[in-house]
């Protein structure tokens, strides 16, 4: 076991639980506007951290630049899916969860 | 450990399925396609790990493009009823 | 002159993508850059301004380790939201207006509200009105502080 495949390991462990994290979210939470928060935020970070941890596993190669495009490219669209969903929600007139409301 | 990592990720997203089947609204069955579409494109990259095929990683590429573009078609049509 | 700098991106890029050498691959890899930058080089940069465009882009990258770190406190933040029994969340729906004008402001600042913590956009036009869902009161108030706000506008110039 080398150092490097040691925190690459790390990256893929954390990223792991925050995709679970995410799916359980996207599960538990009341109503689409909060299901947004962790679908745009936990997905995205758990996803670059399984990247990075290859990254991190690869070394310096065309293969880790590759990741490192689908990294970036993840970063700018999956805020703008998310942000485009919700807008969509909105202008179809879809009233937010609040305190105190039944959950489905 | 990339093996088991594609494991956890798929039990992710057979989580998320549920989502898609039970709605309520048109939103949430997007919103958990386009997350299952995500780790999706996590799970092609840890194949091509797994089976040492670095030339996977196109396909995770052009498959994240893809998803990206599905959701907002889908989201067009919802919202205009047209796609022109 | 943007023909050439989007050109120049494609082929940068298809080198990338490809990671061979070949005379034939090079060749096409020429050919459909030119092609894509003929149909698309008022897309990538927009206005004429590529010292702008590049400038902006400078500043941008001495935001990320913000914006990064405001990632992880955010992550941490929403693991621990959902994986509480209780579940402590009090959505709220904050407007506010900003005074970035520029679509790569706009831009910037609509990803970061999504990307930071507690907090999604919902609507942001370009006259600068933002309709923002917030998961819990606090985070609301902090994003009505406007640190972020000012820091977006900085790399706007």
């Amino acid at each position: 076991m080398v150092v490097t495949t040691i925190i690459s390991y790390l990256f893929l462990a954390v990223g792991c639980f925050l995709i679970v994290v995410a799916s359980i979210g996207i599960i538990r939470f009341p109503d689409v506007y909060s299901r947004i928060h962790p679908a745009g935020k936990s997905d995205t970070l758990g996803q670059a951290m399984i990247f990075i941890g290859l990254m991190i596993y690869e070394g310096l190669s065309f293969v880790s630049i590759k990741l490192l495009i689908i990294v970036i490219f993840i970063f700018i669209t999956n805020p703008t899916a998310t942000h485009a969903l919700v807008n969509a929600a909105h202008a179809a007139g879809l009233k937010p969860w609040e305190k105190g409301d039944d959950r489905n | 450990m990339f093996d088991a990592v594609a494991t956890i990720i798929v039990f992710a997203a057979i989580l998320v399925l549920y989502r898609v089947i039970k709605g309520p609204t048109i939103y949430d069955r997007v919103l958990a396609a386009n997350a299952i579409g995500t780790k999706t494109v996590v799970l092609i990259a840890l194949i091509g790990f797994i089976y040492e095929r670095p030339h996977f990683l196109d396909i995770a590429l052009v498959y994240a493009l893809i998803n990206f573009i599905a959701t907002i078609a889908i989201l067009k049509y919802q919202e205009m009823g047209r796609l022109d | 002159m943007n023909f050439v700098f989007t050109s120049i991106i494609m082929f940068v890029f298809w080198i990338l993508l490809s990671g061979e050498f070949h005379f034939l691959l090079m060749l096409s890899g020429i050919v459909f850059s030119l092609f894509v930058a003929y149909i698309s080089h008022d897309l990538l940069i927009g206005s004429d301004n590529i010292r702008l465009f590049s400038t902006r882009m400078l500043r941008f990258c001495r935001y990320v380790p913000w914006l990064v770190w405001q990632i992880l406190l955010a992550n941490l933040d929403l693991v621990y939201r959902t994986l509480h029994p209780k579940m402590p969340i009090d959505p709220q729906v904050i407007r506010f207006d900003t005074a970035l004008r520029s679509d790569i402001g706009i831009t910037v600042l609509a990803n970061s509200i999504t990307l930071t913590p507690g907090t999604v956009t919902i609507v942001a036009n370009q006259d600068g009105e933002f309709i923002v869902h917030a998961i819990a009161r606090k985070p609301a108030k902090d994003l009505l502080a406007g640190e972020m706000q000012a820091k977006v506008k900085r790399v706007e110039g």
